[in-house]
């Protein structure tokens, strides 16, 4: 009955915010090109024979940077944005007394804005395969289900953590200074830019500790079929799910209580 | 005259627009601290691509650290300057206050365009100085007129190819009103600017030349440090940049004459 109940939320949220955001196509298209950087970065890897030193054959690693790029588009997150617009502006007010926690009215918003992004995404791959032909592979079943699933714990990751600096804004007023702040080591770390296994070892003995190479680098390796471990990587991104999301109820309960009302 | 009276104005808005960002105190720093690590960070993919190669496109590592700096620099400016103005202009035609702008006494390009500033870009910019005066040591460069005179020149004439950009986009917004993701394009094409332009492949090399000049703005100036430009390159810059500043003023006031404001 109860999950019915949300179940059915959910699903209108998503109807409702899906429409929202067909409304924007070009915006959604123009975003999509903005994250082309990979393969600006694939350039200059493959240019400057770069790829031999790390032992990846220039198809494999012209296919990492494609899914790094597929990967990136989503799991783009940026809730903190919109919510602190919307604190700012009091809008959060009518929001709060909703029976629904408002947090999953942004969640829908992101999901509707990825269904919308997909033809584009794969307009771009379209292209790129068009000017590296030898790069074109097809994924099995089982690879091609278990990355969507990591890139779905990625995009997840990447919320929780935004929804903690989300919170923030019941506190200071500016919450998107620290989120601009948290995206320089996302961008660096993440295997954006360069994969995870070109780093060099004093970075790479850490690095897998943290929650980054399991945002774009292990989703990315996994369905380009680049060497990794799937298990490990599946555990590791559950585990920061399991320690984020106690992390933002709490933040979120206590911000709730501190919260006054613009105006108030 | 006029001059005298446009200063005097340019004081008013300094003066208004630091009081209001000195508000944000911990923002600065955070701010500061994103500045820093955003060069640490592009400095380590620097040394990815340069762990197995001393040459990356004919640069080696100090002189790549060149780009870094000026890139660090104009960032800054882009960050001071550009950024808080030009996606204000997106608000004033949004919400139709583009109509108290075009009814004061001045130049409405102007006013637009120099209005705000936010202080925290002046970190980036210190922090490109930094770097540029640690570059001109290592790589031994001996510090003559000629050369300063040149080094400004070009700099000043990548400023003015920047502005232009920015401003071509944040001025298509009276037709689209929607384009902070145009803005989002033009960032992630400026990431490039951060690498030496030989270090792409010949239709990238052409496409960020001719099409979108990434070339001039850092990569001449850089050069210009070295001793390694070649007197037609500097000039063609002049030229190129006059060019985008005329019609950056031309295509404003052509802009103009479709803005209707928000309830006509």
């Amino acid at each position: 009955m109860i999950s019915n109940l949300i179940n059915r939320k959910i699903f209108t949220l998503l109807k409702v915010q899906y429409s929202n955001m067909l409304e924007y196509r070009v915006e959604i298209a123009l975003w999509a090109i903005s994250g082309i950087i990979p393969f600006f970065m694939l350039n200059i890897w493959t240019n400057n024979n770069l790829n031999e030193s790390i032992n990846i054959s220039e198809t494999l690693l012209s296919r990492y940077f494609l899914c790094a790029f597929f990967v990136r588009q989503f799991s783009v997150v940026w809730v903190v944005f919109s919510f602190e617009e919307d604190s700012l502006m009091g809008k959060v007010s009518p929001y709060l007394i909703q029976p629904l926690n408002p947090f999953f009215r942004y969640f829908a918003q992101h999901l509707a804005e990825q269904i919308t992004r997909f033809p584009f995404a794969l307009i771009i791959a379209f292209f790129f395969f068009i000017f590296n032909p030898e790069s074109i592979w097809i994924p099995n079943l089982g690879i091609l289900l278990l990355s969507i699933v990591s890139t779905f714990l990625s995009f997840l990751i990447q919320f929780l953590i935004q929804s903690i600096v989300a919170c923030l804004c019941f506190w200071t007023e500016k919450a998107s200074s620290i989120e601009r702040l948290l995206f320089i080591p996302t961008l660096f770390l993440s295997g954006l830019l360069a994969p995870v296994v070109s780093f060099p070892t004093y970075v790479k003995s850490w690095i897998y500790l943290t929650p980054f190479p399991y945002l774009i680098d292990f989703p990315a390796n996994l369905l380009s079929g680049n060497e990794t471990n799937i298990i490990g990587g599946l555990i590791m991104q559950i585990l920061w799910i399991f320690i984020l999301f106690p992390l933002f109820k709490k933040i979120w309960s206590e911000g709730t209580k501190k919260y006054t009302a613009m105006g108030s | 005259m006029s001059l005298r009276k446009y200063l005097k104005v340019y004081k008013k808005f300094l003066h208004t627009s630091l009081a209001s960002e000195l508000e944000y105190k911990t923002n600065i720093l955070v701010d500061l601290i994103t500045a820093i690590l955003s060069l640490v960070g592009s400095i380590f993919l620097l040394s990815i691509f340069f762990q197995n190669s001393g040459y990356i496109g004919g640069w080696k590592f100090e002189q790549a650290l060149i780009i870094q700096a000026i890139y660090t620099i104009l960032n800054g400016i882009t960050n001071t300057w550009f950024n808080p103005n030009l996606t204000e202009i997106v608000k004033h035609i949004r919400e139709g206050t583009l109509d108290f702008v075009l009814l004061k006494p001045i130049d409405s390009q102007f006013f637009i365009s120099l209005k705000k500033i936010n202080p925290s870009g002046f970190l980036e910019i210190m922090l490109g100085f930094l770097l540029l005066f640690f570059c001109i040591r290592i790589n031994q460069i001996n510090l003559n007129l000629s050369f300063l005179t040149l080094s400004l020149i070009t700099i000043s004439c990548s400023i003015c190819i920047l502005y232009s950009l920015w401003f071509f986009i944040s001025t298509t917004t009276i037709w689209f009103v929607k384009t902070w993701n145009a803005i989002e394009v033009l960032r992630s094409f400026l990431y490039i600017g951060r690498f030496p332009l030989s270090s792409f492949s010949f239709s990238l090399r052409i496409f960020f030349s001719v099409f979108i000049p990434i070339a001039f703005i850092t990569t001449i100036p850089s050069e210009v440090f070295l001793g390694l430009s070649v007197f037609w390159k500097i000039l063609l810059e002049i030229i190129v940049a006059t060019i985008f500043l005329i019609n950056s003023r031309k295509f404003w006031l052509f802009a103009l004459k479709f803005y209707s404001s928000a309830s006509s």
